[in-house]
C-alpha cells in the first residue's frame, strides 16, 4: 500500500514535470517558426528596398514607401487567395507581426463581412484591427511631435 | 548587393517577431493587441531615438515589423515638427506612411471584393 502511494507521488511529480516542460517546449518551436517565417518575410522587404535603391534609384523616403505598398500588396493578395492563413498557421507571429500582417488583418474580416455589404460590411470591417493599430500609431506620432516642437524652442 | 544586409534583416526581422511570438504564447495577448503595442513601441523607441540604429543595421529587418510603420510615423513627426512646428506635428506621421496606409487601403478593399473567404477544413 505504501509502496503504491509513493509510486503515485512520483507519477505526479512526473506529471507536473511535464506539465512544466509541455508548454515550454510548444512555445519554443513556435518561436523558432516565428524566427523563421518573419526574417524570411523582412528578406523579402529587404529585396525590395535593394531594387528600389539600384534599380529605380529612388530616394530614402520613395524606398520606405515602395516597400511598405509593395508588402501590404503582397500581405492582401496573399491572404485573398487564402494562402496567408495556411502561412500564419505555421508561423504563428512571424505573420502577424511583420506588415503583411497589417494587411491580412485588413483583408480577412472585410471578405468574411462582405454579404453585410459593400459599406458597412467590406469597408467597415476593414479596420477592425487596422482602425486601433492607425489611432495608436497616430496618436502616439502626433504626441512625440508635439513634445519635439516643445522641446525645439 | 551586400549579402550581410539581408543576414541583418533575417535576424533582426525575426527577433522582433520572436518578440511578438513570446507576449502570444506567455501573456495570451490577441494579435490585434500585439498589432497596437508593437506599433506604439515603434514610436516611441523612435522618439528616443533608440530604433534609428536598428534601422541602419537592419533594413527591412527594422521597418517591414509594425515597429517600423511606427517608426516611420514618429520619425515623420519629428521631422514634420522640426520644419513646420505644430502643424508639422500633426502632418509629419500620416505623410510618412501615406504610401502604406493608402496601398492598406486599396489593395485591402480590392481583395476583399474580389475574393471571397475560403471553407475552413
Amino acid at each position: 500500500m505504501g509502496e503504491k502511494r509513493q509510486k503515485t507521488a512520483q507519477e505526479q511529480r512526473y506529471q507536473q514535470r511535464v506539465n512544466e516542460k509541455m508548454p515550454r517546449s510548444k512555445t519554443v518551436s513556435q518561436c523558432v517558426r516565428a524566427f523563421i517565417a518573419g526574417g524570411l518575410i523582412c528578406c523579402i522587404g529587404q529585396a525590395v528596398r535593394v531594387f528600389g535603391e539600384t534599380t529605380l534609384h529612388l530616394d530614402a523616403e520613395g524606398v520606405a514607401a515602395l516597400t511598405a505598398i509593395v508588402m501590404v500588396f503582397l500581405g492582401a493578395t496573399l491572404t485573398g487567395f487564402g494562402v496567408y492563413d495556411k502561412i500564419g498557421t505555421w508561423a504563428g507571429a512571424g505573420s502577424i507581426v511583420p506588415i503583411t500582417g497589417f494587411a491580412n488583418s485588413i483583408v480577412s474580416p472585410a471578405m468574411e463581412f462582405k454579404r453585410e455589404g459593400l459599406i458597412l460590411g467590406t469597408a467597415a470591417k476593414m479596420f477592425t484591427i487596422a482602425g486601433p493599430v492607425l489611432v495608436y500609431g497616430i496618436g502616439a506620432s502626433v504626441i512625440v511631435g508635439l513634445i519635439a516642437c516643445l522641446l525645439a524652442k | 548587393m551586400d549579402w550581410i544586409d539581408f543576414f541583418w534583416a533575417f535576424v533582426i526581422g525575426g527577433a522582433i517577431c520572436v518578440v511578438g511570438q513570446l507576449l502570444i504564447s506567455l501573456t495570451r495577448l490577441t494579435p490585434a493587441r500585439i498589432l497596437v503595442l508593437f506599433v506604439t513601441l515603434g514610436v516611441v523607441l523612435t522618439a528616443f531615438g533608440l530604433y534609428e540604429p536598428l534601422v541602419e543595421l537592419a533594413g527591412a529587418g527594422a521597418t517591414v515589423p509594425l515597429t517600423g510603420f511606427g517608426y516611420a510615423l514618429g520619425k515623420g513627426a519629428m521631422e514634420g515638427a522640426m520644419e513646420n512646428g505644430v502643424i508639422g506635428a500633426f502632418t509629419g506621421g500620416i505623410t510618412a506612411t501615406a504610401g502604406g496606409v493608402a496601398a492598406a487601403i486599396v489593395f485591402g478593399y480590392l481583395n476583399a471584393v474580389i475574393f471571397t473567404p475560403k471553407t475552413k477544413k
